[in-house]
Formats: C-alpha cells, structure tokens, sequence
C-alpha cells in the first residue's frame, strides 16, 4: 500500500527543505576557491640592517633585519621575499651578518642567542646560547679573511663577554670574560694583517680600554687603558685601522685617538669648530677606511677628513634631509660610498670615493612619490657593467617605511612595508555608481565585450595561445566585479583605510587589495627637534546620508605629538575616497582616552570624546551644531578609567564646562565611583566593553521547552578580569595554589558588580567580547581553556504570557535605567581549548541575525573560526530532543580544532596582532580582515550564504533540469492527449469503433 | 589513541634521539636547565612528494611564547636556561596538529624532566614530538557521482516529477474506476484542474 499521496507530499518537501537549508559547522574552501574571495600580502617592516649577498652567479638577494623583528632575504631584481622568519618581540635580533656567503648569522636577545640560517632557503643551521653580561649594544663581528681559521670564526661580544663562535657549526671556539668591572666592549677591529682582534671598550665612561686578543685562542696579548678628561658618549666610537672617533657626553668635542702598538693618543677637536650653526644632537655615522667620516647634526651631514690625529678637514656639507650609505668596499684599497639628499621634490644619488672625496662617480637624479617622506636609510650595492666599470644601486629606507630600490635613476622596485605595523583600521563605503554612461563607452565597452567572448570563446575551444590566455586571465580580473572602484549591492567592495606606525594612511581595496591611495600625515611626521610623533586611532568622522549625500564621506586620524601620553594631540580629518586631508589641527591638551559617541550632528559628523591627562573631556567637532547635540545627551554619558598602575577603575559623569578654562567644548568630569582591587592579591589584567556599533536582532532567545530567555544587552557592562600578583608572569613561574583568575561584569553606570567568577589556578591572558568569552591557562589541568560567561535579564522573565503582552501589562517599553538593581541570571561554562591564543574577534553581520562565530588567532599565526554553539554554556551531556533541535552540541570537554575551520586556509599571518570583523550589505556574509606583519582578507559566511546563491551554484544543471522538466511536459501532455484520444474512441462511443470494423 | 602507543615507542627506540637532558651550560648558570627535544615529522606522509617534510618553518614556543626557536633541519631543537617548574612547548608547523607538551622540570633532583602531551595525556620518555595529524586545510572536492547529483535540488526536482508521471498513475490505477470516473467529470465541468483537489480526492 502505498502512503497517502498528501503525507509523500509533505515528506518530499520536507526533504527538499531540509537538504538545502542544511549546513556544517565549517566554514571551509575548496583549494581551487583560493583567491577568489580572499587575499595575502606578506610584508617585512621598516628595514634597519640590510646585507648584499655578493654571490657572483645566481640569484641576487639581499638579506634585511628590520625593526618589526624579522629576518628575510629578498629577490635584489623584484623585492619578491625568497623566505622570511619573524622572531618573538621578546628576543630582538640587534645583528645580522653574512658569513661564508652561504650562512646569515644573528645575534638576539642581547647578544645571548647566535643563530644561523641557511642562505638559499631559510632553514635554521645551528643555535648557540652564550652567556653574556648585560650590554647597551651587542655586536655582531663576522671574520672577513680565511687566513685567521679554517672555519670562519664568528665575534660576538656583550658586555665584558667576547666570544668566537665557528660559523660551521655553531660551536663556540673560544669564549672570554674581560675580568674588569663596568666594562662595556663597543668595538672589534680585526687587522687584516695578523690574527690579532682588537676589542675597543669602556670602563666606567671615561676610561678606554684595548684589548689584544688571539683571533685562534682568545689569549690576551696585551691591554692598554687610557683615561680621558671628560665623559664619553658611549654610543659612538667607530673604528678602522688604527684610528677611533668618539664623542664626548655633552657631544661637543670629537676625540680622534690613535692606537699605537704600545700605547693610546689622542686629540680633542671642537665640534663647533668643523660645522657652523650646530644645533640639536650630533651624531657620528660609520667611519670609512681612507679616514672619511660623516657627522650628522640635527640640520646638516658633513663629510670630514681626518689628517691624522692632528686634525679633521671638512670637505662637504649637506642639507639635511640627506642620508649616507656605509662604505663599501671595491677594491682592496678603495672603498665606495652614497649620499642621498632631497633636492625639491627629487632626489638627488650621489655616489663618491673615500679615496677621492672630491669627485663623484655617479650623480643621478630619481623622482620618488611625495607621500613617502624623507630618506632614512641608505644601503650601497654596486654590480659590473657589460663595459667592465661600476654600476651603483641602492636600497633606500623612506620615512614611511618603504624600501626603494634605484638603479640607473629609476625607482626599479618598491615595498609598501608600512603596512607591516597597523597601528588601526577602519573602513569606508565607495562611491555610487553614477547612472548614465556615455555613448563612447558603452561603444567601447562592446567592442571590448566582443573582443572578450571571442578570446573566451578560443579558449573554451582550446585554440588560444600562451599569450591569449594570459590576456583572458587578466581580463578575467580586471573586469570581474570584485575589483570595481564603486559600491556594490552586496556590501563587498569597501575601502579599509589603516594607518601606520609611521603615520601613513592607506585605503586598500577590498576585492585584491591594492592601494587605492595612500598619504603620509605631515602631523605624524618627525619634527626637526626629533620629537616621534605616534599615531594613535583612526575612525570614522562623515558618514554622509541622504541629507549630505553630495559630500564624501571623511575619517578622522588622532595622534600624539611625541611618545609619552602627557603630549599634544593632533587630528587630522582625510578624504575617504580621494585621501586628501581636508582638516588638520592641533590640540592644546593631551590624548589619553578616545569615546567614539553614537550620536550625530546635523552635517553627520560622527561626535567624539577625547579625555585628556587631567580627565577632562573635549567634544570635537567643534561646532555648535555638534554642541547642542551633546548636551542632549550628556546626562546619559558616563565614562570610565581603567587605571592598571594604581589597580583601580573609576567610573565618571560629565559636568558642564572646564572649571579654569573659558573652552566651551570642554566638560570636567566627576568621579562617581571606583572599584579598589586588592593589590596583594589581584592584578588588573584586562578590561574590555561592547563595541559601540554591534547590531543585536533578537532580545530574547527561545530555548528547547518553549521557554523565553531575555538577553541583557546593556551598553554599560565592562568585563574586568584580574590575575593574582604571582600569576601575572609567564606560565612556568607560578604555582597553580598561589595563581588565580578573577572575572568581573561590571555596570559602568553605577559600579555595581553584577558577576564575579574565580577560577583558580588559572592565569591570562584573557580576551573577551561581548558575550564574554576569554582565554586563559589552566594550571591544574596544564591546558589552556576557554570560559563562556552569557547574561540573561531576569526582570524581565515574566513577559511570556501573550495575553500580557497584547493586555500592555508587560515591562518591555518601561524605560530601563542602569540604577535599578538589575535582576540578572548568569550562565557560564569553561572548554579545554589547545593553543595559546594571540587574538579574539567575534564575528559581526549587518542585522545580527546570523549565528555568530569566533574568530581565534592561534599561536601559529592562523585563524580559526569557531561557532559560537561551541562555546555554549549550556551545552549538557545529553542534550534532549528538543535541545538538539535548537543546535545544542553535546558536551565535550575540548573545543574541536577542524582544520576546514581556519579562515586562513594554508596561510600564515605573521605576527598576528588584530582580527576585524565588518559587516557586508548581505546579511549571511561578514567581512574579516586580520592584520600583523602580513594582512589576510576574506570573506566569511558563519551558516553558508543563505541569502544569496553560492558561486558554486550550477547553473548549467538548473537549465539542463527546467528543460528536462519542460520536455517532460510537453511529453506526458502528447501521452495524456493520446490516452484520452484512445480512451474516449474506447468509452465513449463503442459503436463508432464498431463502424470502423 | 591506545594504538598510538606503541607506535610512538617503537618511533622512540628507533631514534636515538637527544633525551630530555637538563644541564648547565655555561659556567655561571647553574640555575637554568635545558630543555632539549626533537620534532620527527613523517616524511613518507609529506603531500606525496616523497621529500622530508620541510621544518624551516617550524617554530618550538615556551610558555605561549615567552621564548620562541626554530626547529634545525634535523627537527632537533633547545631551550637554555629554564628555571625549574612546569613549563608548555607548543609546536606550530603549518599543515601539522600538534599537541602542546607539559614539561616538568623538578627543582629538587636537577636533571630530572618530566614530559607529557597534555591533548591525550600520554607521558614521553624522551621529548620526540610527532603531530596528531595532518591538517587538511581544504575541503576536498567531491568527484562526480550519480547520487551527488540526485541530492542537489535539481535533481529532487526531477525525481520528484518522475515520481509523480510514473508512480502516480499505478495509484491511480488502485483506485477505484468509479472515482476516476468522477474526478474526470470533475476536471471537465473545473476548466482548470487542480492538483490538490486531485489529490484531496484520490486521497478521500
């Protein structure tokens, strides 16, 4: 018997519901989807040592360290990077040296780890641990000739430690305490004649001390120590041969010493003497065989010659901005080196010999962008013309920390390497599409198109050429939608405009991005007096709606004017779309805290707060528009401080008017309350609030037996955790009885504690969000673990019954203030999870409707988004029926790790440091961009696109089927046609068929 | 996991490897241990292409990165210096899961370290770390089948219709003559016949 037709009915489409609704728990990529929607840059940072490898074949590299702490050898042709390793922030790399040319040799830590790494593709060969005193500069010292050992000794000297290391193998050949006290070794000189080194240190700061040594043995030949009159600088003492510049302290005299074999002279020269107008600090740059010196003062570079001991002779002086390269050697007795210097809006490359100061051998002039600053940094490289002379390059440092490679007076390659250290991100709408397109571009645009679908065409058919399918490749990416420079319907294409450490801003596109614009801020830039500005934020400061809609919407940029926090600020307001800065201003008080406020003026201006050292607090923009918004709101503005120094959190309101200030923008702020924590037994270790512009869809949550659980979604809820003092350091040092967590939510309106959770023997580092979730290591257990706190609103649990609700004997409009007790219920839960955790972001959409995830950026540099039904506190062992019904997973006591579930895919990003989430138009889809010494962008869709078909979407079987369908039809209709014909020749008339007989 | 066990062993015994050796290194630092290990990764399993698995970038972290080195080309790798106590290595080799390692280093007899994976709990005599599994990071692509495609909507679609051409009439066909009778005159006087009012009328 067959089911009832109705209930098949139901079933099939039942089914039907069923298999396209559903949905994994991964998210993941096909391998051949990568790229599609995603992509990795790979940046190395503001290079600080650069080293030629001067390999005569083969590919030419060079060999950088940079100031993000990261090794790498670059293609000297493309800037393509061959490998790259970023070292810990807690292990500085202070040396890089080349050895054996096949070897590059580190020094970190302070001079107590040597590291070598094999040139060709990165691997690690060997690691020394050395035991050194501490030092204000390790030096790194690479034995130049082959003559002293068989297996090139490697110098490294710290402090009063002097070590020979061989190169080969890593083990130390020597190693040698200088058994006098204070004694800080600042210079090796190997003498190209014998195997004798030269270590050059200080005692105390005025007493200079030579040290012969044995380059075989380590054996001290003699020791000679000098005292001097006055104090010197300890940073400067340059050697070569058998002559040595230092500076005094008060850096006003230069000491040229000579060392004699038995014995140590000098002569002191007056600074002022060599350059007119000095002014701010004197520095002296690397000393050049043939007794050239450059001396950088705050204004000039000046060349000098030395005459001797006798005296220096100044040959050149250059304006600053200028930089000069370190000598290089060309011949045995000759050695190159380069000056650049800005002249205009070019830059002029000089390019000298020490043994003729006077003339030069190369003098070109290259163009350089203007948004890239001034010259930092000079690397010299020379190559052998076809006609046998020297060709000179170099790798040129910029103030916004790209590196340039000039060769010929031409910008050959160029690294955009400040984006490797993004101090903040945010993004921006593109324009609109305008309507109305042109006769001559639609014109174009189909010739183009028919050009397009003709080479497609001979590709399908396989007749294309290498070249043809080069263009359709390209063509593909130009012309695919991703990459357009308007808004889409979807939301996917936005400009994430970031700023830099070195006080860049840059709009990438989101489709591939490249750089739409970039511009280095003039308030961010290094003053003349030296002062670093740092910046700070950057959000969003127009947003133009319906009434502006005509202007473009603008972001503000807010710094310091110097490092410390006490400094000026500064803001500047930039052009979202063209990245022209349209505002710029300095500020009278300091920048401590920045509150984005969500209310708007009438021009939508975003309002934001700024609070100062005194904690006060100053309205910008300053108009009176803006004004009056504000003072509407300012009752229902509170703030709060956390001030980890003094282990207190003080929450304040704002009061009318500065007290001593006649600024109208300026409100005083009063303490309403403060929490003390227990500074014997708990440490402030993080606190952490709602993001402001978070979208929630649904107040309450339906849970398995139909009962109603209401959200508390309070703005003012901060979560504090604290870690006992002892396990405030790293995991080894505590005991798990001495070391424990205390999580707290507290209402930043009142200070009312509304939860307090220990877990002991647990320690940081703890990151949350808005559900709280955080991360810290468990002692005992001696994993790390995840906990999980959601907070319900209690008071408002009785609003279930729809009879109330429709009667309005419900409290749902009863306005809700933060001084009523609230009555709130907490559920929490804690999950093993494996790795350390660098980063946590949760997921955010456009309406809040689609189920979050969290996205955890592991130790190993990737991301791994999580579901948060994972993270559920009220995930039970044996969920029931309807628990499972409502996605409830059964209990485990790890949190799955599923390798499809990385963001990143097979893609690291180095040294991770933030995780943004943005929203896209389309509800199912978020917009992730993760940023650290490399940046990551994608797309994510936490449960699948279900608004919108996937790109995996078959078209072609849908045409096949509606055709199949269609034929069907018309096949089952000439069936039923003809049946009927039969049918009624058989019933309906009998006797006809009779009559045919 | 039990079946891990002996494999690993087996692994242990075949490679001699450097054990969980705690020394003073220098002169001078009698307070610090060693930490010595070495990370084997399968190079038969290594994406097929016959080669070790490469370790270049293989990093060994101490305590969720407190110290940071990187593995040699023979997967050997040390931490000098580390005060007695309980300490975590965790490795990141990009395509390997690996478990974090508790290491115990006892204050009161130098020299004597304890090490387990604290993922499964299986205690180390020597501090060979091989990883869980490998990470696929992608999903595989589905070869062609006659069931994928059947499962896709379309293909619900189509049997569906095949259901109801050649199913439907054999139940037809059960149903009483009599009734068809009437539904037909029913589909006559209605100009257009309604399915569900079919159906409602097989059904009845």
């Amino acid at each position: 018997m067959a089911p009832p037709p109705r209930h098949l009915l139901i079933l099939i489409l039942g089914f039907l519901a069923a298999a396209s609704l559903a949905f994994t728990l991964a998210a993941a990529v096909y391998e051949d989807q990568v790229g599609l929607a995603d992509w990795h840059q790979k940046y190395i940072g503001k290079v600080k040592q650069a080293v030629y490898h001067s390999q005569k074949s083969g590919r030419r590299r060079v060999v950088v360290l940079t100031e993000e702490n990261v090794i790498a050898s670059l293609d000297l042709r493309s800037g393509d990077i061959f490998w790259r390793h970023v070292i810990e922030k807690n292990d500085p790399v202070d040396e890089l040296s080349l050895s054996l040319g096949k070897y590059v040799v580190t020094l970190s830590s302070g001079g107590s780890i040597l590291r070598a790494w094999n040139l060709p593709d990165g691997q690690m060969i060997w690691e020394t641990n050395l035991q050194v005193s501490k030092s204000s500069k390790p030096l790194l010292h690479v034995l130049s000739n082959n003559k002293v050992a068989k297996d090139n000794l490697v110098f490294v000297s710290a402090g009063r430690w002097i070590y020979a290391v061989s190169s080969i193998d890593g083990v130390i050949s020597w190693g040698k305490e200088l058994s006098l006290d204070g004694l800080d070794i600042k210079q090796i000189i190997q003498l190209p004649e014998n195997d004798i080194v030269y270590a050059v240190g200080l005692a105390g700061s005025s007493k200079l001390n030579l040290y012969q040594l044995n380059a075989k043995t380590g054996e001290i030949v003699k020791h000679i120590q000098e005292s001097f009159p006055s104090a010197l600088y300890s940073e400067t003492i340059l050697g070569s041969h058998n002559v040595l510049v230092a500076l005094d302290e008060t850096r006003s005299d230069l000491f040229l010493i000579e060392l004699k074999g038995e014995s140590i002279s000098y002569n002191k020269v007056h600074v002022s003497d060599l350059v007119q107008g000095l002014s701010g600090t004197v520095k002296l740059l690397p000393l050049m065989s043939n007794g050239v010196i450059a001396l950088q003062a705050s204004s000039t570079v000046s060349l000098l010659k030395l005459k001797g001991i006798d005296g220096l002779e100044v040959i050149q002086s250059f304006e600053q901005p200028a930089a000069v390269s370190d000598a290089l050697t060309i011949t045995e007795k000759d050695e190159a080196f380069a000056i650049l210097q800005h002249t205009g809006s070019e830059i002029e490359f000089v390019v000298k010999f020490t043994s003729d100061v006077t003339n030069e051998v190369i003098r070109e002039k290259i163009n350089i962008d203007q948004h890239r600053g001034n010259i930092q940094k000079v690397f010299l490289n020379n190559y052998i013309r076809t006609d046998k002379s020297h060709g000179f390059r170099a790798l040129v440092v910029m103030e916004d920390h790209s590196l340039l490679l000039v060769q010929q007076g031409e910008v050959v390659w160029s690294r955009e390497d400040g984006l490797a250290s993004i101090v903040d991100v945010t993004t921006s709408e593109l324009p609109v599409e305008k309507d109305g397109v042109s006769v001559a571009n639609v014109e174009h645009n189909l010739f183009e198109w028919l050009k397009g679908h003709m080479l497609k065409l001979k590709g399908t058919l396989m007749l294309a050429s290498a070249d043809e399918l080069a263009a359709i490749q390209a063509m593909r990416l130009k012309s695919s939608e991703k990459n357009k420079m308007t808004r889409d319907h979807n939301g996917f294409r936005k400009l994430l405009i970031v700023l830099t450490k070195a006080g860049k801003v840059i709009a990438l596109h989101t489709g591939d991005g490249r750089i739409v614009w970039s511009n280095l801020l003039q308030s961010l830039r290094a003053s003349k007096s030296g002062e670093m500005p740092s910046a700070l934020r950057i959000c969003q400061w127009q947003v133009p709606h319906h009434r502006v809609m005509h202007e473009n919407p603008s972001i503000l940029i807010i710094g310091r004017s110097g490092a410390d926090s006490a400094a000026p600020g500064v803001l500047s307001v930039l052009d979202s779309y063209s990245g022209e800065e349209l505002n710029s201003l300095r500020l009278d008080h300091s920048v401590v805290q920045i509150i984005p406020l969500t209310v708007k003026d009438s021009s939508e201006h975003r309002l934001q707060l700024i609070v100062d050292s005194h904690s006060r607090a100053h309205l910008y923009p300053r108009s009176p528009d803006a004004m009056n918004v504000f003072l509407h709101e300012m009752p229902n503005t509170y703030l709060y401080t956390v001030d980890i120094e003094a282990n207190v959190i003080r929450g304040h309101s704002l009061q009318k008017s500065c007290d001593n200030s006649d600024d109208e923008y300026c409100f005083s702020t009063k303490e309403l309350w403060s929490i003390v924590f227990p500074s014997d037994t708990e440490r402030i270790a993080l606190s952490e609030t709602r993001k402001m512009n978070e979208v929630v869809h649904a107040q309450a949550k339906i849970i398995a037996d139909q009962d109603v659980m209401y959200k508390y979604l309070s703005k003012n809820l901060v979560f504090v955790a604290t870690v006992s003092p002892k396990a405030a350091g790293e995991i080894g040092s505590a005991a798990p009885e001495e070391a424990w967590l205390v999580a707290y939510l507290i209402d930043a309106v009142t200070g009312r504690i509304l939860h307090r959770v220990t877990h002991h023997g647990a320690q940081g580092p703890v990151v949350s969000e808005n559900w709280v979730v955080y991360h810290y290591f468990n002692l005992r257990a001696h994993r790390f673990e995840m906990a999980v706190i959601e907070i319900y609103d209690q008071s408002r649990a009785d609003n279930k019954d729809v009879m109330k609700l429709i009667l309005g004997k419900h409290n749902l409009s009863a306005p809700i203030t933060s001084y009523t007790r609230p009555e709130i219920m907490v559920k929490s839960q804690s999950y093993f999870f494996t790795f350390s955790v660098k980063a946590i972001a949760a997921t955010q959409t456009a309406k809040g409707i689609t189920s979050k995830q969290l996205l955890i950026g592991t130790i190993g540099d990737q991301v791994l988004a999580l579901d948060k039904r994972f993270v559920d506190p009220r995930r039970s062992v044996n969920p029931t029926q309807q628990e499972k019904e409502e996605g409830i997973i059964p209990l485990t006591d790890a949190l799955p790790i599923i390798p499809t579930s990385y963001v990143t895919h097979s893609l690291q990003v180095e040294a991770l440091r933030g995780i943004v989430s943005i929203p896209s138009k389309l509800e199912s889809t978020t917009l992730v961009f993760t940023y650290g010494v490399d940046l990551f962008y994608t797309q994510l869709a936490p449960s699948r696109t279900y608004d919108s078909l996937t790109d995996e979407f078959s078209y072609a079987l849908l045409l096949i089927t509606i055709a199949a369908l269609v034929a069907a039809i018309v096949v089952t209709w000439i069936w039923s046609e003809k049946k009927e014909l039969r049918d009624k020749w058989r019933v309906g008339d009998p006797s006809s068929a009779g009559f045919l007989q | 996991m039990a079946a891990r066990l002996p494999r690993l062993l087996l692994l242990l015994v075949l490679f001699a490897a450097v054990a969980v050796a705690a020394a003073a290194y220098q002169p001078g630092s009698a307070e610090g241990h060693t930490i010595a290990g070495q990370i084997k990764i399968d190079g038969s399993s290594a994406k097929g292409f016959g080669l070790p698995a490469k370790t270049s970038n293989t990093k060994v972290i101490l305590n969720g990165g407190q110290r940071v080195t990187f593995a040699r080309p023979d997967g050997y790798f040390a931490f000098h210096n580390v005060p007695a106590g309980t300490h975590l290595i965790e490795v990141s080799s990009l395509g390997y899961l690996f478990s974090p390692v508790r290491v115990d280093i006892s204050a009161r007899n130098p020299g004597h370290i304890q090490a387990a994976l604290t993922e499964n709990r299986i205690v180390l005599n020597e501090l060979v770390l091989k990883p869980l599994r490998e990470e696929q990071y992608y999903e595989k692509r589905e070869p062609f089948s006659i069931m994928s495609l059947l499962k896709s909507p379309m293909g619900m679609m189509l049997g569906f219709m095949v259901i109801m051409v050649f199913v439907m009439p054999k139940m037809m066909e059960n149903i009483d003559p009599e009734e068809i009778k009437q539904a037909q005159e029913q589909m006559r006087n209605s100009p257009v016949p309604s399915f569900s009012g079919l159906l409602a009328r097989a059904n009845s």
